[in-house]
């Protein structure tokens, strides 16, 4: 079982969907006991880091992810929980969760795409992962495939925890991390197959990594 | 590097996917949900559903669709029709849409653009622009005007300076439709989608005319668009969503190839 955090942030109901399509039992929740039952969580978000934060500081979910996450439990982040997850963004100047060193930074107007066209803010579309070090979310992932993006700022995570990066107009990390605990700046929940493939891999990771203990 | 994308649009009414020659008649041509999810298997980038339904019963059974569409497609798709406040953006999103595609309401109730943007975030919001071209005048220097229900009533609004403005109040995404060229199969109006990409940040989806691969290819070099909205030329089986992102790769633009 999953617990998909529920933190009032943009809507939830899309990563339930494509769990539900993969017959990956999950749950949407933010209560303490139910969260520690689970093998695994995922940590969505759609929306501002200011608000996801205050939201997080009053569910409590803030300390309950920090006490599962150092007991071991795998975490999923994505897209704007793969920002939170380090230490400050500048989205609402906000302090936040510190799970992973590092903090967010945004596109700027001035940079182009490598056709030498300004880029378009938001980067919204398909775009490749290269990936940089070795990660099981993406075991049987073809290196082309694409994943969808929707996001003005980008992750920039201390460098030993960029796991691969992607080019919009510079190059940006796109899924960062150690293990256990990953994030996708992009909606594998919007991905196509390679996108449901990695939300199989990481339950297939959760599953094993609950065997173990 | 961002892949152009490749965005059928089913037009819905009553739940039954639909076909119309310049807004003149519709026919029913099969199940929405059946459609869309073959589209998604060809490698479709982004799906649209434009629901033509008038009544409110008709509203209740379009949120179905969505719903079934969000349980089996996995790819953003946006829904645009009779959209005009905020409570139907909320309905719509959650039944599982990405995106709401605001276009006669926009022109007469700007506001809505921007309260969907707070609301739900400015890639939410997609605004359609239907466009005809005039003679150019003082009120309308670029020679292309807004017009709405499906051309037959001008506004009298700059094109250009609508799609400035639609930027302005928070719009995520621009769908340029040409009045003149919908339905033509003669391919998109180069120079309107090429005149408001380079005037604007924000993605453009050029939309109406498509009537071969070399269309496509054309929309977004020459046009500058993101992304081209395409109907008939795959309705009817002409054409794969797969041929067209072929033939687009062999002429050196970048698409998404693995699905």
């Amino acid at each position: 079982m999953l617990a998909i955090l529920d933190y009032k942030a943009g809507n939830l109901t899309s990563v339930k969907r494509a769990l539900d399509y993969l017959s990956i039992p999950c749950t949407i929740t933010a209560d303490a006991h139910a969260i520690a039952d689970c093998q695994g969580l995922i940590f969505p978000g759609v929306g501002a880091a200011g608000s996801a934060m205050a939201n997080l500081h009053q569910s409590g979910l803030r300390d309950v992810m920090a006490r599962e996450i150092a007991a071991g439990k795998p975490l999923l982040g994505i897209c704007l929980g793969c920002q939170i997850l380090l230490e400050y963004s500048p989205e609402n100047d906000t302090k936040t969760l510190g799970l992973i060193p590092g903090r967010c930074d945004i596109f700027t107007p001035d940079l182009t795409e490598e056709d030498g066209a300004p880029i378009n803010i938001p980067h919204m579309g398909w775009n490749t992962v290269n990936t940089k070090k070795p990660c099981p979310l993406f075991n049987g992932i073809s290196p082309e495939s694409e994943f969808y993006f929707v996001h003005s700022y980008y992750p920039n995570p201390a460098p030993e925890f960029v796991i691969a990066t992607t080019y919009y107009g510079r190059e940006f990390c796109s899924v960062h991390g150690r293990d256990g605990l990953w994030s996708a700046q992009f909606h594998p929940e919007k991905s196509g197959r390679p996108g449901l493939k990695m939300l199989s891999n990481f339950y297939d990771y959760c599953r094993e990594a609950a065997n173990a203990q | 590097m961002l892949s152009k994308r490749i965005i059928p649009c089913l037009d819905v009414r009553n739940g039954k996917l639909t076909k119309g020659i310049k807004f003149e008649g519709n026919v029913d041509i099969g199940d929405p949900v059946e459609t869309a999810r073959r589209y998604y298997e060809e490698g479709a980038d982004e799906i649209v559903f434009y629901d033509i339904t008038a009544s409110h019963e008709g509203r209740g059974i379009m949120l179905k669709v969505v719903e079934s569409v969000a349980s089996q497609i996995f790819i953003p798709f946006s829904v645009g029709g009779g959209i005009s406040t905020v409570a139907d953006m909320r309905d719509v999103l959650l039944a599982g849409a990405e995106k709401i595609s605001v276009n006669s309401a926009a022109v007469k109730t700007p506001h809505i653009i921007s309260e969907g943007a707070a609301a739900f975030g400015s890639q939410c919001i997609v605004v359609g622009m239907d466009v005809l071209r005039v003679p150019k005048s003082e009120a309308i220097p670029s020679g292309y005007e807004i017009v709405i229900h499906g051309g037959r009533k001008h506004m009298g609004i700059d094109a250009l300076w609508w799609a400035k403005e639609v930027e302005r109040l928070g719009a995520g995404e621009l769908c340029i439709n040409s009045i003149d060229a919908d339905g033509t199969k003669d391919g998109y109006e180069l120079t309107l989608t090429r005149l408001i990409a380079d005037n604007v940040r924000i993605p453009i989806i050029a939309s109406g005319g498509a009537g071969n691969p070399q269309h496509m290819v054309d929309a977004v070099t020459k046009g500058r668009a993101s992304a081209a909205l395409i109907a008939s030329i795959v309705h009817y089986g002409e054409y794969t969503v797969t041929d067209l992102k072929n033939h687009m790769a062999e002429k050196g633009v970048k698409v998404r190839r693995i699905w």
